[in-house]
């Protein structure tokens, strides 16, 4: 009798939760198959779903959505170029505080603690100011490197305290065998850390590819624009082609949740792993 | 072999080490090079930015400020302690082992799987309160006119709230699953064998376990809560009648809307006194775990 009544309440908050999690997404999803002129009926299914708005979308069928290709390659671009960086710049820094360890690494290790706990969004007006000091407003670079500079911090803790579960011992033989740094960073480190370089490149790259404030500040013309800016253009009047942008907007999520879903494994131990232990 | 051995005998050989640490210097030069451009330098013209009196006189007596820096300070204290604790209670439930709740935490990722802004858009335009989906169907079930949802700066506040909730509870419930993952199994059977009732256990062996971690996390959460721009800007863009904003979203409409640079800048610096010391506490609390 008691583990029946545990089922009903565990079953009730999973009908909760479930309720919670999807109302939104299921809304988005109904709102792109519902025909623009039924857009205002509020219904909970529409009476003709279709797949015209992702037709639309997809053969640039609005004056919104003229460069639509455009910016979807933007988005990947500026996704790709933040991961790589992120990548190669957290794993050289890694090595050297966790490997390495310099007599200066807690500098290093504090100004990285320091950048993570900035609220991104509080630096955005004086960046905006700096990138266009240095010429590259307007420009994918000026994205990439605010990304570069915000998501690195993270993926240094990350990757540091992954390497500290990873033996050190070999590193010791190899130098004991005359192996350089830069021989044991790519022959050992790399090949050692490489479950966690899964997880932060996943992590860059959702980063990159959600970023909305920083692409809507600092890039300006439509052929330079990433996908969630040419998305936000719709808000600019209430009778906008609210059906149109979701379908738009899905096509713009799928990707993402797809690679979630697909290192799932690797984001949750890689990524909790860093917060759990303070 | 007999390499190692005198290797050992030596450790301090001159030479290899030398190189080790010019190596160490190269190693780090992008991260260092990106930080001094992309985070120092910016922080620092933001400061120079920001040194003008006159602006937070301005600011001051802007009745928009200080609307928007109670709101912000009833969105930390409520958003993120509310996010905390139905991430403490569903990461409880998410502990039990049952393969079916292991599915419902799969779906339950999805907030945080999604970009932001479709997910917003989508929140908005269902709380329309002419066209939205929830007014119609209040209005075919009850027969009743649903709230002005978003007209309503106390309700659009409020959907503000809960869409900022339903995007990050994911990530903490996770993050304070893993700390219960963390707890020793046999704990927990030693409370059973003595018939202890759920909420013994919960006081005397989840909750110490889970504290540091919990105070940790509300720390993190309200840093970075401060900087949610998205769940404004994209729900309401502060309106109606600028009445939603928070200092992130007022500061760009000073700075970009109204052009007023110096002022954008004064509204997130008076943020500062708040989010200092809590980053102080946290370099701490995060720093002594290395």
């Amino acid at each position: 009798m008691n583990r029946f009544f545990r089922q009903i309440r565990l079953g009730f908050i999973a009908v909760l939760v479930i309720v919670w999690t999807c109302l939104p997404i299921y809304h988005m999803i109904m709102l792109s198959l519902t025909p623009q002129t039924a857009a205002f009926a509020g219904r909970l299914w529409p009476d003709n779903p279709s797949l015209e708005n992702y037709r639309s979308a997809l053969t640039r069928g609005h004056p919104f959505l003229a460069h639509f290709w455009e910016q979807l390659l933007n988005s990947v671009l500026v996704a790709l170029t933040t991961c790589a960086l992120v990548l190669f710049i957290a794993s050289l820094t890694s090595f050297v505080l966790g490997r390495l360890k310099p007599r200066w690494a807690p500098v290093i290790s504090n100004m990285a603690l320091f950048t993570y706990l900035i609220p991104s969004a509080f630096v955005a007006i004086p960046l905006y100011r700096v990138m266009g000091q240095y010429g590259i407003l307007n420009h994918p670079w000026s994205l990439i490197l605010a990304l570069v500079a915000f998501a690195t911090p993270y993926a240094i803790w990350v990757m540091r305290q992954y390497a500290e579960s990873v033996p050190y011992e070999l590193d010791e033989s190899a130098r004991v065998d005359g192996a350089t740094a830069p021989q044991i960073f790519w022959h050992i480190y790399i090949p050692l850390i490489a479950p966690s370089l899964v997880a932060i490149g996943t992590y860059a790259l959702l980063l990159a590819w959600n970023e909305y404030l920083y692409a809507f500040l600092f890039l300006s013309s439509e052929a330079k624009l990433t996908v969630p800016v040419v998305l936000g253009h719709f808000t600019t009047s209430d009778d906008a082609p609210w059906s149109l942008m979701m379908a738009s907007a899905v096509i713009y999520a799928l990707p993402p949740i797809a690679l979630y879903y697909s290192v799932r494994r690797f984001m949750v131990t890689g990524l909790t792993a860093g917060s759990v232990k303070s | 072999m007999e390499r190692s051995s005198l290797a050992h005998a030596n450790p301090n050989a001159p030479g290899r080490f030398g190189s080790e640490a010019v190596w160490g210097f190269i190693f780090v030069i992008p991260y260092v090079v990106v930080f001094v451009f992309v985070v120092v330098y910016p922080i620092l013209y933001g400061l120079v930015l920001g040194s003008n009196p006159d602006s937070y006189r301005k600011l001051f007596q802007d009745p928009i400020y200080l609307k928007c820096a109670w709101n912000t300070l009833v969105f930390l204290v409520v958003g993120v302690n509310l996010k905390l604790l139905m991430a403490l209670f569903l990461s409880g439930f998410f502990y039990n082992t049952e393969a079916w709740i292991r599915w419902v935490g799969i779906i339950f990722l999805l907030p945080w799987a999604a970009p932001s802004l479709p997910s917003i858009f989508s929140i908005r335009w269902m709380f329309n309160s002419e066209w939205g989906m929830i007014n119609n169907v209040l209005f075919r079930l009850f027969g009743i006119d649903g709230p002005l949802w978003l007209v309503n700066p106390t309700l659009a506040f409020f959907l503000v709230i809960l869409t900022h909730i339903w995007k990050y509870l994911p990530f903490w419930t996770l993050i304070l699953l893993a700390g219960r993952m963390a707890i020793p199994k046999d704990h927990y059977e030693a409370a059973s064998v003595d018939g202890a009732t759920r909420v013994q256990v919960f006081r005397f062996i989840t909750f110490p376990a889970l504290k540091n971690l919990y105070i940790t996390s509300t720390l993190l959460s309200t840093i970075w809560s401060v900087g949610d721009f998205n769940s404004v800007y994209l729900l309401t863009g502060g309106g109606p009648w600028d009445a939603t904003h928070v200092l992130s979203t007022l500061g760009i409409r000073y700075a970009f809307n109204i052009g007023d640079i110096h002022t954008g800048v004064a509204t997130v610096i008076t943020a500062l006194p708040l989010v200092i010391p809590i980053v102080v506490v946290l370099i701490r609390r995060l720093g002594r775990g290395e």
